[in-house]
Order: C-alpha cells, then structure tokens, then sequence
C-alpha cells in the first residue's frame, strides 16, 4: 500500500485524535503539530508503525508574536522506502522550552540539537550533552532569536573612522 | 628501580594509561578546522571529543536581513568545493517557493554545471584520500582537470571558487561558444584521466590496505546517523535525492546510483568514483540536450520572472519597465509570498536543504541550511574508536568534511 499524505494524517489522527493538529500539505510536505510533551510519542509512531526512520532536519524557529509558544522545534523526517517526507512541529514557551530529546531515536539529533539549543535556547530535555556547538561557551544569549536584529544598515551613529571610512 | 624513574608524580595524581592527544584544529591532516581532542593507547584511537564551529558566520542570521538574491553568495561559502550546486540548490529552493517554472535548456545548462561541480568535489576529496594514505601523485594529477572545470565556471560566470552562479530563473547570461568548447574539451579529455586515477589506486595493493576495513559502518547505523550522499550509498543504501525528489529535470537523463557494501573508506572511494563516471555521462546527455534547441529556443537562458531576474542593463536605460524592476530589486522591493519549503537537492557531500519560511516580508523569515556534513561528522568517534590514529586521518578526509559547510 502505497503511503500518501491522506493515510498519515488519519493513522495520527486515529492514534491521536485531537492531539495532533494544524494538517495542511504546502509544497507537497505533510505538515502537523501536536502539543510539545508529545513529540517523542509521535515521532516513535512515525518511526515504528509509519516508516519514517531518518531525520533529515531539525532546527528552530522563534515566532515572538506567538504568545505561550515563541520556540517552536521543526522535525524534517523521511520514509525512503515509500519516498516521502513529513514536517512535524512543537511550540513550547519561552519562559520554560522543554523538549524531550529525539537522541534515543535518532543518533542524528543529538548535534542537531545542540545546534537548536545554541541558537535558540531550547532545553532538550535528557539530551546527553546539551552544551553550544557552534558558538563560544561563554556566550550569554541565544543569538537566532528575534530579539536580536541585525544591525540596521542605514544607522548614522557609527564612528566612520574606525572603519576606514571618514 | 626507583632511580630509573626520573619523573616522580605528585601526591593524588591518578596514573593515566593513555594519552590524550591535540588533533587540529590546525593540523595539515585534517583538511579544513576541526579539532578532536582523542585518547588513544598507543596508536588505537580509545575516545576523541570532536569540537566545531571555529568558523561559524553566522549565515541563518544574516540570511534573515537579505533578499534573496543577496543570499546566493552566502551558500557559496557552504560547501566551497562545489559551490553551482548550492547556488542553484538555492535557486531551484526560491523558484520552487515562488512557483517558477524554469525552461528546458536552463534545466540542463544547470545540470551540466551541477555535474562539473559534482565531479570536482569527488575528485578533490578522492585525490586527499590517496594523500592521506601516501600517494600524492594522483591529486596533484588531477588538480590539471579541476583547473578546466574552473575555467568553465570562469567562463559561464566569471568567477572561479565562490561563483555566485546563475540568479533566480536561470543565468545571468547565455553559454558563450568558448565555455562549450570548454565543456567538450572536459568531456574529451576527462574519461582517460580520471581511468589512470583509478588504475593509480583502485586495484593498488597499499590503498587497498590502508582504506578496507577502516572508517566503516553499517546501513542502519547510516542512516540513524543521517548519512546521506556517498557515504549512505557507500553504506549500502541506495538513496540519491536526484532519483527521489528529481529537480532540474534530471527525471529526462539515464543514470544509475552506485552503492557499496560494507561503508568503509574503500566503499566511499569506489561509489564516489563511479559517481564521477555516472556525472560525465549525466553532462553528455545533458550536453547533447541543449545542443538539440535549434533557433530562439536555443538563445534561452532564464525564466521569464520579472520581480526576481534582473533585466538587461541596456533595457534598463531604455525601457520604462525594466527599469522599475531593477530597482524594485536592488532596493530589495519585492514582498515574497507566505508559507514555507523544504527543498533538498544531492550536493556533493548529500543532501542538501534549504528550508526556507517567510512570513511575507522582503527576506525570509528564517532559513535553515540542512548541511550534510554537519549531520553526519557526529558519527566520526563511532567510525574511528578502536582503530589505529593513522586511519582516523583517512576516515576524516574520506568524509568529505567541509569547514565551510559545517560550521556554516
């Protein structure tokens, strides 16, 4: 039986009834959300009775206008035997952004989500070894958040000089 | 005895058995910035701690105040040993995004230049291999047809390492004769060179020792790690994103997936070479494709996507529209639609993707680059604890690690 979009959202919708939610197919991916303390459970159901044995990605998202669920974890997973992928999301707060870790399902995750914590923040609950990847130890602050723009390129207040320029 | 011991340890101190040794991340073996910090027993590698991101730029971040356009350079910095393929991953990711269909000969004017890009990233990370297991001969060999490779981009777009190549649509310009001439000079010339390569290593009786059996890993383990490219197809699985997901119409060409059995340095060799023979036959098919456009179908080069290509600059001094677009673009004018992708393309390390969601602004929202390399150089403790510190070099180079991508 070939796998489509339609049977996986009505295997989690008969597994998980109103837990999972927000379906919608954009670009042709498969995308739901359920409620964060439910990832592992999900993704375990993917793995086992679905097929969906890579992660391909996982990586972070802050919506700051998203009150009570600024963070949110995307899951890119992938069932090469029927050739089809899937994108699974959780929300979780800022003030407390617990996950549970994927590591014991997905080798993969464990830098991937160091990565996610890195940049922006997000405690991976039972991760072996949640510490930044690719920013300095020190750093104090979640850098990929939007509470830290860019600099704004037409700012006057620069000293030119310092840059060779002025 | 006592007298033979000169060194007299200090109260407390714990005897160490082993040795904890300083790998990188400046060392000249391990081809780019990675540092392991390995203890290791002699020379059997016990545990190693591998710490990255000595050259993190920030990319995601700056991604999210550019316009698109302006992020092509960007991903030309990831995997600079084959950038075209994550500039036109890039594009084929806005111009899926953007609902672009591109025509047929700029499809295969890509695949063409996908392919070159495809085969310079094997040959250097091969050639490094023979380097690492004492045979420099070959590299500097073929370092004469990576030249070629790079006079093609040179000619296609001017610029050689980081091109910055084509724009959202298609190319910035039409092939010129010179870089077609160019192309089939490579198609000539290659076959016989990249034969002597092989017959340099494939069948040599000290490569054969250095790379069996070392570095390997099983399917499973491959896949749980998030193995794509050649090192899962070395591992035995058979998944190529040009085959599962095809872009660019590489759905119109006849080639095949080289796979290996046992995923060890010696597999990873062999599929990577036999994916450069399937990438000269995948340029001639393409190669003969184009040349097959007669008349204005011939002169194509980019989709006709006014809010996205910039015009001609002669049009732009004498034409109204033309004009307006060009400055809609430069000044960064052009609100992208809403939603999100996940496009992936096979780049030279794997698969790469691009995951792109905005929110309707003028840059993406945020962009996630899914960096091949990053994923996979988590299982290099797996793939190297319990052997000897001399085929940890090799595993390393044999996994084709860019800094440059992985530290993004």
């Amino acid at each position: 039986m070939a796998l489509n979009n339609e049977i996986i959202q009505s295997q989690l919708e008969a597994k998980f009834a109103e837990q999972v939610t927000s379906f919608s197919t954009d670009s042709g991916i498969l995308s739901f959300e359920s409620p964060a303390s439910l990832n592992l459970k999900v993704i375990q159901f993917l793995y086992d009775e679905l097929g969906f044995t890579f992660l391909t990605d996982l990586c972070g998202v802050n919506y700051p206008e998203n009150e009570g669920g600024e963070l949110v974890v995307v899951y890119h997973l992938h069932n090469f035997v029927e050739n089809i992928r899937c994108r699974y999301s959780v929300a979780v707060p800022v003030q407390q952004p617990d996950v549970f870790t994927a590591t014991k399902i997905f080798e993969a995750a464990n830098w991937m989500e160091r990565e996610t914590y890195d940049f922006f923040g997000i405690n991976f609950v039972g991760h072996p070894n949640l510490k930044r990847i690719l920013n300095v130890d020190e750093m104090d602050y979640f850098p990929m958040r939007k509470e830290f723009p860019l600099e704004d390129q037409t700012r006057i207040d620069k000293d030119d000089e310092m840059f060779g320029r002025g | 005895m006592e007298a033979q011991h000169n060194i007299t340890l200090p109260e407390g101190s714990i005897e160490k058995t082993t040795t904890t040794l300083n790998f990188g991340p400046t060392h000249p073996a391990t081809h780019g910035v990675f540092q392991n910090i390995m203890e290791i027993d002699g020379e059997r590698v016990v545990s190693t701690e591998q710490t990255v991101g000595f050259i993190h730029r920030a990319f995601e971040k700056l991604a999210e105040r550019r316009n698109l356009y302006q992020i092509t350079p960007i991903t030309d910095r990831l995997n600079y040993c084959s950038s075209p393929i994550n500039n036109m991953g890039w594009h084929i990711a806005c111009e899926r995004f953007l609902k672009v269909e591109t025509p047929k000969r700029v499809d295969y004017l890509r695949i063409i230049i996908m392919e070159l890009a495809r085969i310079s990233d094997h040959l250097i990370c091969n050639s490094i291999v023979g380097v690492d297991t004492g045979a420099y001969t070959g590299f500097l060999y073929v370092m004469q047809y990576r030249e070629l490779i790079y006079e093609i981009y040179e000619e296609v777009c001017g610029s050689r390492l980081t091109t910055n190549i084509g724009r959202i649509g298609g190319f910035e310009r039409n092939f010129t004769n010179t870089a077609f001439t160019k192309i089939e000079k490579f198609l000539n010339e290659y076959p016989k060179v990249l034969k002597e390569f092989e017959s340099l290593f494939t069948r040599n009786r000290i490569f054969m020792e250095r790379t069996q059996g070392t570095g390997g890993i099983s399917a499973e383990r491959a896949m749980n790690y998030g193995f794509t490219g050649p090192n899962l197809r070395a591992a035995g699985v058979d998944y190529d994103v040009r085959v599962a997901n095809p872009y660019s119409s590489y759905q119109d060409l006849d080639f095949t997936v080289p796979v290996g059995t046992t995923g060890d340095n010696y597999d990873r060799f062999l599929v990577r070479n036999a994916e450069m023979w399937q990438s000269i036959s995948i340029i001639r098919q393409a190669y003969e494709k184009v040349q097959s456009f007669k008349g204005a179908e011939a002169e194509i080069f980019h989709a006709d996507v006014p809010e996205y290509y910039l015009p001609k600059k002669e049009d732009v001094y004498n034409n109204m529209e033309a004009l307006i677009w060009h400055f809609k673009i430069i000044m960064g004018e052009v609100n992208l639609p809403k939603g999100q992708i996940y496009s992936p393309v096979e780049g030279g390390n794997g698969e790469l993707g691009f995951y792109l969601i905005s929110d309707g602004g003028r840059t993406p929202f945020r962009l996630h680059f899914r960096r091949p390399c990053f994923i996979y150089y988590q299982a290099y403790p797996e793939l190297i604890t319990g052997g000897m510190l001399s085929d940890a070099v090799v595993t390393m180079s044999s996994l084709n690690l860019i800094a440059g991508e992985l530290d993004a």
